[in-house]
């Protein structure tokens, strides 16, 4: 059995979204899945701060400190992009306008509740940005994370321990060791990395799976 | 004549009183009116309340603020960043109060205060730690938390361009905030990079009319209708 990476899995998600998609793809991981959008399908990237038709990063020299995204690093923008403010962008998140947003996180339930903003450490200095508005807003929502922690529990969690982001809000799972949808009828398997057996995907994700129909 | 150009950044910000709450556009230093801000620590009020996305980067513009000691609480949604260190130590050391908002309810607070309503029913943070404590309800099968507007005494704001009747428009990522900011407070301050004459900006893309702003500041260059 092989893991895959973070391109991998990146690239793996990327294959899913479809031309003509509104996408927020959020900060971390998941803004990788940008390099890995097929060339011949026309996808608009929202970042939150207030632009749709985000391109890829400038050439060194090429920065403008006023455009960026939501990570606050140099954007462009696509011919026919364009600016907002911030009511506008978050009406286009809450509002259901957004296909499809791809999330990292903690953890995810088997009902698909989210917790990605906070460890709820005591010391922490909690900060949630737009994390509680894409979690709930976006048609679909996918989590794109490694399937354990580093020291090997799962992170697909009976019920979550961290402090919520949103209550059934994750459509699907990208792990490192497999595809997983949130159904009524609990976690459904699409794909398993190649060697990988559904009773050993079930012994280390600590929650029932069974494989989509 | 309605002139609202004030060519003093000293000027523009020296009726802000202690306690007063002041929101503050930008996202990150985006968008940030840093020499309004400067203007502000300069004019010395104290015991601010401030509104903005974030709680300040490195040692400048918001950072600045809050290193001098002027900002008693502030309303943001992502406080902690990688250069947030002026935050982190006072909000460690228990001398700042913070009170954390999901970004899209900053927004749509800010909104609701400019609009004229009494509150929002918004379906973000429900059943999570930033909804405890507040009023519920389902609505169409839909749970939704009662959010209750972020009124602002004076609004600090960065625009590109605006005329001697307020009129504003922004340039690029850098307009985040300044629209909804403009329409929420009783004072609109807005710094811009460029004053043009009366007609210059095209009607059909104006983003702020002037009816939400009080004071147009230039920075740098000449401008031929300033008066004070």
């Amino acid at each position: 059995m092989k893991r895959l990476d973070r391109k991998q899995i990146a690239a793996r998600v990327a294959r899913d979204i479809p031309e003509g998609a509104y996408v927020n793809l959020g900060i971390g991981a998941p803004t990788l899945i940008a390099n890995f959008l097929p060339k011949d399908r026309e996808i608009f990237l929202h970042s939150e701060n207030g632009l749709l038709g985000m391109g890829p990063a400038p050439a060194p020299g090429q920065e403008d400190p006023e455009l960026i995204n939501a990570g606050k690093q140099p954007v462009t923008l696509l011919t026919g992009g364009c600016y907002f403010h911030h009511g506008d962008s978050f009406a286009m998140m809450r509002g259901g306008h957004l296909d499809i947003c791809v999330l990292g996180a903690f953890q995810v339930s088997a009902s698909g509740d989210l917790a990605n903003w906070h460890t709820g450490a005591p010391d922490a200095i909690p900060a949630v940005g737009g994390a509680m508005d894409l979690a709930i807003g976006a048609k679909q929502v996918f989590v794109m994370m490694d399937h354990q922690t580093k020291s090997g529990e799962s992170k697909i969690v009976p019920v979550c321990t961290y402090p919520l982001t949103g209550i059934g809000c994750v459509n699907r799972i990208y792990t490192d060791l497999a595809v997983i949808d949130v159904t009524p009828q609990g976690l459904r398997v699409l794909e398993m990395v190649e060697g990988m057996t559904l009773d050993e995907l079930r012994a280390i994700s600590g929650v029932p799976l069974e494989m989509a129909a | 004549m309605i002139n609202k150009i004030v060519s003093s950044l000293a000027a523009a910000v020296a009726d802000v009183h202690d306690g007063a709450t002041v929101m503050i556009g930008g996202f990150g230093t985006a968008g940030m009116p840093s020499e309004l801000i400067d203007a502000l620590i300069e004019q010395g009020a104290r015991d601010l309340t401030i509104v903005n996305n974030n709680a300040g980067n490195g040692d400048t513009g918001l950072a600045a603020l809050l290193k001098a000691r002027r900002v008693r609480k502030i309303i943001c949604s992502f406080p902690r960043q990688a250069d947030s260190y002026v935050f982190d130590g006072l909000y460690r050391a228990g001398e700042i109060e913070l009170e954390v908002v999901p970004q899209g309810n900053l927004a749509c607070r800010i909104e609701a205060a400019g609009a004229g309503l009494g509150a929002i029913f918004t379906p973000t943070g429900y059943g999570t730690l930033l909804a405890e404590g507040k009023e519920t309800r389902e609505i169409n099968g839909r749970h939704y938390v009662l959010e209750m507007p972020i009124h602002a005494d004076f609004a600090l704001i960065k625009a590109h361009k605006g005329d001697r009747w307020g009129n504003l428009v922004y340039r690029k990522t850098a307009r985040n905030f300044g629209p909804i900011m403009a329409r929420a407070a009783a004072c609109t301050i807005a710094q811009v990079s460029e004053v043009v004459e009366l007609g210059e900006l095209d009607p059909e893309v104006v983003i702020t009319p002037g009816i939400f702003v009080k004071r147009v500041v230039p920075l740098g260059g000449s401008t031929p209708t300033a008066t004070a």
